[in-house]
């Protein structure tokens, strides 16, 4: 253990790790001007844009700046202290604040989002608010008896530092109690977890016809010769050359109520002219949809990985006795399953934060949680939508956590 | 002595067998030594030519026979006809008298080490082992003992828990070959298994296969572009080119005794004097060279006076000394182009007959004459060395 080898040097005495590290560094140097512009644009494009929105998700100041003089009381009175005159008072003070700067509508959407129906408390009392006289408690009460309400003061004492999980809180369909502990919001209310339940689960189904439907053309063209599985190479690639939207409305041609598919049905007597089967506007649509658009992008690597396979091996089992069912479950099965987790692992990511295709056929049921984190971008929720986001990001992370606990992120193979 | 035995014993055979390959059928009688038998054995591919061209051939149990030739010779066709992944266009393919034409591979019983190994990578060289004995559904202890005896025989034991990505060519060969033995199997089939290794490895696992072929007594089929390793491990190679088997013979008669210019030619190193057939008789024959020299030499497949033919010597068998020569025999002129010293041999190009390619071996030996380019000498052979053979 203690025969540490000497400290080398070169020739002319310098030590051989710095003489190694500057004959090198010109390359290197070289070599990172080259990725640099690369470097800047994932930085500006990819990491700065993620960290905006994680850092949304937990701050939001709409109530915190406009209601100073509370936050102040907020903070130097702990969690669970009555509100007294002071308070009331402070509250009475921003309120009058408020309708000075025209901002009672902002914090009142920020309280708005955790406790529902309280914008026209604060727009409502704002709008007198330089009328009110002390003792504040009484004035305000009586000009809406809410102001004496627990939850409005929980909410407001979460609001008043503009760093929160209240966002998160309702991504996980939870809300403060009166008291202030965290509790599940009524069950007629719950939708976020039950549509991430649902994204989750339709992605995996997704996924799983995908893998059914690749694994045969994969196999195919990696063992037809050169020319044929070029050209059905080609046919696999076709759609990823057209454009999304022209694909999926040549869906909604195909699915429709009176489409191709329906009137071939019909016009062949398997159903009535009143039995049309509804294909699309629903979660049949949406699979059926994704699963056409996603389809490649099992088919590559499954592609590339089988394409490496020797066909010797199949031999080789069956020479040693396999039946050719044995053959495929305990060789080949095994030998494809690299391509088949980047396959899954690929389609089913792309599946969760899928957000055109259950736009434009999904209808009412066939909705993903990635429309809804449109729809609260579009209501200028960007903190719900952020928080939403965010839950989306660690679950996939969480996938290829474990991806690589089960198969090791090493053997996976994209192409 | 039991390998002397066996040899004899199939010296019989071979003569037994010999016009086996001619044109009057040979397995329609079934001996007790035929246990593979292509009877009249066809293949086509695309319907217009044939890989195969009506093959008969009858391997002993306990033989190692050799298929040789160059790629596209139809050898592996027949190998993997025998294993079942390719089907007979046409005719029978036997084993121990049973056809086995519509019998899938993996009924066969057939060991098989192939050319790349396939030995399978996501296994360890335990599973790769006991894959074949799982299913057949041996017992858990029965297949733990098996795959022990056979990684002993290659002395690969100790290497049980690796992959096959951690083994070096070599010991992946060796595993391959434990992988086609361990199930007992009673024919095994190589595919120029030995075609990735180097070039002394390669001679050592010659010898070890030998070796197992004889400690077994399995019969082998082995297949191989390399006539050396053909030479060196067979009782018996057939020859193939364009389809069909040129020649079937134990190694020593394929190098001495080619029956045809192909034969002749691809097997070792051969020197080539195009002529015409002066005299013929009694096993004997003049042969008038192109420049009118007159050279002896054993008359092969050449059957009238007057017919074109190809003389083929082997570079040993040339001789320059007189003395050494039989009485009556005729010598040539020619001249030492270069003489290439290669340790134990040395290599004289000489000018024959118009042609400088003509190739001398001689003994490096302490009184070995030295030849030095531009010396003119007079060259011979004992005419059995020479082989008047058909020309190409």
């Amino acid at each position: 253990m203690t025969d540490v080898p000497p400290l080398l040097t070169t020739a002319d005495g310098r030590p051989l790790k710095a003489a190694l590290a500057s004959a090198q560094g010109r390359a290197r140097r070289k070599a990172f001007y080259l990725v640099a512009p690369l470097l800047l644009f994932v930085v500006f494009s990819f990491i700065l844009p993620i960290g905006q929105m994680l850092h949304r998700s937990i701050y939001h100041d709409g109530f915190s700046s406009t209601a100073p003089n509370l936050s102040a009381w907020f903070a130097a009175n702990p969690s669970g202290t009555e509100p007294d005159e002071a308070a009331f008072a402070a509250l009475a003070a921003d309120l009058a604040e408020m309708k000075k700067n025209k901002t009672a509508g902002e914090a009142a959407t920020r309280i708005n989002y955790t406790v529902s129906a309280t914008r026209s408390l604060f727009t409502a009392t704002a709008r007198k608010a330089d009328k009110l006289q002390p003792p504040f408690k009484e004035a305000l009460l009586a000009e809406d008896a809410k102001w004496g309400e627990p939850v409005i003061w929980q909410a407001m004492r979460a609001a008043s530092n503009p760093y929160t999980t209240d966002f998160y809180l309702i991504a996980t369909d939870r809300a403060r109690g009166a008291d202030g502990g965290i509790e599940q919001v009524p069950e007629n209310e719950r939708i976020y977890l039950w549509l991430f339940g649902k994204t989750f689960i339709l992605s995996g189904l997704i996924t799983f016809i995908c893998l059914i439907l690749a694994f045969p053309i994969a196999h195919l063209l990696a063992t037809l010769p050169m020319a044929k599985s070029n050209l059905l190479m080609i046919l696999v690639l076709l759609p990823f050359w057209t454009s999304l939207l022209v694909r999926t409305t040549s869906w909604i041609v195909l699915l429709q109520g009176q489409g191709v598919v329906n009137n071939i049905l019909v016009s062949l007597g398997m159903i009535g002219e009143d039995g049309r089967i509804t294909m699309i506007y629903n979660q049949t649509g949406t699979i059926i949809v994704m699963t056409h658009i996603l389809l490649p992008f099992m088919v590559l690597p499954l592609y590339s990985v089988m394409r490496t396979i020797k066909p010797s091996y199949a031999r080789a089992a069956r020479s040693l006795g396999a039946t050719s069912w044995t053959t495929f479950r305990r060789i080949y099965l095994p030998q494809t399953l690299p391509g088949i987790g980047a396959g899954a692992l690929l389609v089913f990511i792309l599946a969760v934060g899928y957000y055109i295709t259950p736009a434009l056929v999904g209808g009412a049921d066939g909705q993903l949680i990635s429309n809804l984190i449109q729809f609260h971008m579009s209501k200028s929720n960007w903190s719900l939508a952020a928080a939403l986001s965010g839950m989306l990001l660690v679950g996939v992370l969480l996938l290829y956590w474990l991806y690589d606990r089960l198969v090791g992120i090493d053997k996976l193979k994209l192409g | 002595m039991r390998h002397g035995f066996r040899l004899s014993q199939f010296k019989e055979n071979v003569q037994e067998n010999l016009p086996l390959h001619g044109e009057n059928g040979v397995a329609t009688e079934t001996r007790a030594n035929d246990f593979v038998v292509f009877d009249h054995v066809q293949k086509s591919y695309d319907g217009v030519s044939l890989v195969v061209k009506d093959l008969n051939l009858t391997i002993a149990k306990g033989e190692f026979l050799t298929m040789l030739g160059p790629s596209g010779s139809g050898k592996t066709t027949c190998l993997m006809m025998l294993a079942g992944f390719e089907t007979a266009t046409n005719g029978e393919i036997r084993l121990d008298g049973r056809n086995i034409n519509l019998v899938p591979p993996h009924k066969r019983g057939i060991g098989m080490v192939f050319q790349n190994y396939a030995l399978f990578p996501h296994m360890t060289v335990g599973e790769n082992l006991s894959f074949p004995l799982e299913v057949r559904g041996m017992g858990k202890d029965e297949r733990e003992a098996k795959v022990k005896r056979a990684l002993d025989m290659v002395q690969m034991y100790s290497f049980i828990n690796r992959r096959p990505a951690q083994l070096s060519g070599g010991q992946q060969q060796r595993i391959a070959l434990a992988r086609a033995l361990v199930f007992d199997p009673s024919l095994v089939l190589m595919d120029e298994p030995l075609g990735a290794l180097d070039k002394q490895l390669r001679e050592h696992m010659q010898f070890e296969i030998k070796h197992l072929h004889e400690s077994l007594g399995i019969t082998v089929v082995y297949v191989t572009h390399d006539q050396g390793e053909a030479l060196t491990m067979s009782d018996r190679v057939a020859v193939f080119n364009d389809g069909k088997i040129q020649q079937l013979a134990p190694p020593a008669d394929l190098y001495e005794r080619p029956e045809n210019s192909f034969v002749a030619q691809f097997i070792g190193e051969n020197n080539k004097l195009p002529g015409v057939i002066e005299e013929l008789s009694e096993g004997k024959a003049l042969v008038r060279l192109a420049t009118g020299e007159l050279i002896d030499a054993t008359p092969v497949n050449v059957t009238a006076k007057g017919q074109k033919t190809l003389v083929s010597i082997r570079p040993e068998r040339v001789e320059f000394k007189p003395e050494m020569m039989p009485p009556g025999a005729h010598m040539i002129g020619a001249e030492v182009i270069e003489v290439i010293y290669m340790g134990d041999i040395l290599r004289a190009r000489l000018k024959v007959a118009g042609s400088d390619d003509f190739v001398m071996k001689m003994r490096n030996t302490l009184g070995q004459t030295k030849l030095s380019p531009g010396e003119t000498i007079r060259i011979g052979w004992h005419p059995q060395d020479a082989r008047a053979l058909e020309p190409m």
